[in-house]
C-alpha cells in the first residue's frame, strides 16, 4: 500500500478540519460498519461556498480525500462543487491506490450530500440539481 | 524530536539477529556448494544441513527425519492441508475440520478443497478466541481425515489447548495438523507429548531470514505427497536446491529462541501488560482475546471512533511500528476475520491495534508506545464523526 506524498501530507496535516456551527449544509456518507464516514459542513452565500469543515471516520486515504476535496471546493462555486468528480480529488492527490478509490467516490459524495441539505433548507427540491446520492455506494459494491 | 523508532510487529516479521547473520555469513560467501555435490564444499553445506535438521528436531522434539524444509509457512501448511486431504481421499476420507480464525494459509487452502470437492467444518472461537474441546469432539466423524487447529494466533496470540486437542485426535485416529508459525520459538512445543502429526513453522518470526521454513511429519503418521517433483532434496519430496544460508540461519535462530525461551518470555510479558494497562486507561477501549492464554508479546486493543489503519499511520509518523485488524490494512472492505469471530462488530473491529514485541524491544519502547497512543487517539477521534456520537451517547446516559 503506497500513499503518495500528498496523501501523507493532507493525512498528517489535514485541512478544514472541524465543524460550523451555523452551517448552511451539512451531509454525511458513508457508514462506520464499512469503517468511513464523512461529514462536511458548508457555509454558503450567495452561490458561493465561502467556507467548508469536515469531520472523517477512516483510514488515511477517507481523511485526506476529505481534506483535499474541502480544499478544492472552498471558494468555488456550488455548480463547480457539483462538478467536482472523485476523479479530480484523484488526481490532485497524485493518485490513491486501487483499494482505495472509493474513499474519493465518498468525498465527492459528502460535498453533494451537503448541498442536497442547503437545497431541501431553501425549500428546493435537490434531486434534479445534486442527483441521487448513493448511501455507501462502496460497501454496496462490494 | 529524536525519537527512536519503535519496531512493534514481530508477528509480522523479526530482525535476523546477529547471532544468526553471523552463522548465515560462511554460507553466503565461501561456503557456495551445492548440498547435494559429492566433493568437499558440497559435503559441508550437506553438513550444515544436517545440524540446522538436528537443531529444528531438537526443539520440536521430533527425530530429524522428520522435518522438511521449506520457503515458508504458508508452503507448509499448503502441502501438510492438500498433501493429507488428497492421500486419505483414496480411503474415503473427506472430511476436514479446522478453525474460523485461521490464518489465510490454511482458510483458503481449505476453501481451494471444498472447491475440489471435500467438506470442510470450521470451529467457533468464542469470545476469549479459544475453541470449545466439545465443539472439536462433536465435529469429528468417520470420514474426518485431518483436523488442522492453529497453535497461537496470528492477530491475538491466543494460544489453543494443543495437548488436549491431540489426544482427541490421537483417540478419534485422525491426523492432526497445527500452524504454529506464531508460537515457536515462544511457548514450548513437544510433539510427542502433544501427539502432533504435523507442524507447520517459519523462520523469519524468530529472528532467521525471510524465505525459510518447515514441516515436521511424524513418521507413521502419513507419507504425503511430493510438493516438488525433481531431485532428491528433502528425501526427493520437496525438490529444489537447498537455501542452505537460510536454513542455517534457521537451525541457530530456533535454537537460541529456545535456549532463552523463558527469560524472553519473561521479558515481552511485562512489556505487553504494561501496554496493556495503559492503553486500557483510554476511555472506550478493549483487549482482543484471552489475556493469559496468549502468546507473551502480543497485545491486541480495539479503540471505538478510530480507524486502525490512521492509527497506524499516525503511530508511524510518532515512530512507532504496528499492525491492525482494519479493513483497510487488508485491501478489503471487511475488517479482520479474526475480530469478527470473537465477536466484536464491524465498527469496533475496524479500529484495533495489534503490537507484538520480541526480545529486542526494550522498556524504552513501551514507554514510547504509551505516550504516543493517547495523543494519536485524541487526534483521530477529535476528527471523528463516529467518536462525536459515542461522547454524545455517553453524556445522554449519565
Amino acid at each position: 500500500m503506497l500513499y503518495s506524498e500528498k496523501v501523507l501530507d493532507h493525512f498528517t496535516n489535514p485541512r478544514n478540519v472541524g465543524e460550523i456551527a451555523d452551517a448552511d449544509g451539512v451531509g454525511e456518507v458513508g457508514n462506520a460498519k464499512c469503517g468511513d464516514i464523512m461529514r462536511m459542513y458548508l457555509k454558503i452565500e450567495g452561490d458561493v461556498i465561502t467556507d467548508v469543515k469536515f469531520k472523517t471516520f477512516g483510514c488515511g486515504a477517507a481523511i485526506a480525500t476529505s481534506s483535499m476535496a474541502t480544499e478544492l471546493i472552498k471558494g468555488s462555486t456550488i455548480s463547480e462543487a457539483l462538478q467536482l468528480s472523485n476523479k479530480a480529488v484523484v488526481e490532485a492527490l497524485d493518485g490513491l491506490p486501487t483499494s482505495k478509490i472509493h474513499c474519493s467516490v465518498l468525498a465527492e459524495q459528502a460535498i453533494k450530500s451537503a448541498l442536497s441539505d442547503y437545497y431541501t433548507r431553501q425549500g428546493i427540491d435537490p434531486e434534479p440539481i445534486v442527483g441521487c446520492i448513493a448511501d455507501c455506494e462502496a460497501c454496496h459494491e462490494h | 524530536m529524536n525519537k527512536h523508532y519503535v519496531y512493534a510487529d514481530n508477528a509480522a516479521t523479526t530482525p535476523i539477529s546477529k547471532e544468526v547473520l553471523d552463522a548465515m555469513m560462511p554460507w553466503l560467501t565461501e561456503g557456495y556448494g551445492n548440498a547435494s555435490s559429492i566433493y568437499a564444499k558440497g559435503r559441508e553445506a550437506g553438513f550444515a544441513l544436517v545440524k540446522a535438521r538436528q537443531q529444528v528436531a531438537d526443539v520440536l522434539n521430533c527425530k530429524p527425519g522428520e522435518i522438511y524444509f521449506t520457503g515458508c509457512g504458508s508452503e507448509s501448511d499448503n502441502w501438510a492441508l492438500k498433501g493429507a486431504m488428497h492421500k486419505l481421499a483414496a480411503k474415503g476420507k473427506k472430511h476436514l475440520i479446522t478453525t474460523v480464525f485461521e490464518h489465510h494459509a490454511i482458510l483458503h487452502t481449505a476453501a481451494a478443497l471444498e472447491k475440489e470437492g471435500f467438506e470442510v467444518t470450521y470451529l467457533p472461537v468464542y469470545e476469549n478466541g479459544i475453541i470449545h474441546l466439545d465443539d472439536l469432539k462433536a465435529a469429528l466423524r468417520p470420514d474426518t481425515a485431518l483436523v488442522s487447529i492453529m497453535f497461537a494466533n496470528n492477530e491475538i496470540g491466543t494460544i489453543q489447548p494443543i495437548a488436549e486437542i491431540g489426544a482427541i485426535c490421537k483417540e478419534a485416529g485422525v491426523l492432526f495438523h497445527t500452524d504454529a508459525v506464531q508460537a515457536i520459538g515462544h511457548v514450548r512445543i513437544d510433539v510427542k507429548a502433544m501427539n502432533i502429526d504435523m507442524l507447520s513453522l517459519s523462520g523469519h518470526k524468530f529472528h532467521a531470514p525471510k524465505g525459510v521454513g518447515a514441516l515436521y511429519v511424524r513418521q507413521g503418521s502419513i507419507i504425503l505427497p511430493n510438493l516438488i517433483d525433481g531431485g532428491g532434496q528433502e528425501k526427493g519430496r520437496r525438490a529444489g536446491t537447498e537455501n542452505v544460508a537460510s536454513i542455517v540461519g534457521m537451525g541457530v535462530a530456533i535454537e537460541a529462541a529456545h535456549r532463552d525461551l523463558e527469560a524472553n518470555a519473561a521479558k515481552a510479558l511485562a512489556m505487553r501488560e504494561r501496554l496493556i494497562d495503559a492503553a486500557l486507561q483510554i476511555p472506550h477501549s478493549r483487549l482482543n482475546g484471552d489475556r493469559v492464554q496468549r502468546l507473551p508479546g502480543n497485545a491486541n486493543i480495539s479503540f471505538e471512533g478510530v480507524e486502525g489503519e490512521a492509527l497506524l499511520l499516525m503511530l508511524d509518523n510518532e515512530g512507532v511500528a504496528a499492525s491492525s485488524g482494519s479493513a483497510c490494512t487488508s485491501g478489503s472492505l471487511d475488517p479482520s476475520h479474526v475480530l469478527l469471530s470473537i465477536g466484536l462488530p464491524h465498527e469496533i473491529a475496524h479500529g484495533s491495534l495489534r503490537v507484538s514485541f520480541s526480545d529486542m524491544n526494550t522498556e524504552e519502547d513501551v514507554d514510547q508506545i504509551i505516550e504516543a497512543l493517547p495523543k494519536v487517539i485524541g487526534r483521530l477521534r477529535e476528527m471523528s464523526p463516529v467518536w462525536e456520537r459515542i461522547v454524545q451517547e455517553d453524556a445522554a446516559n449519565n
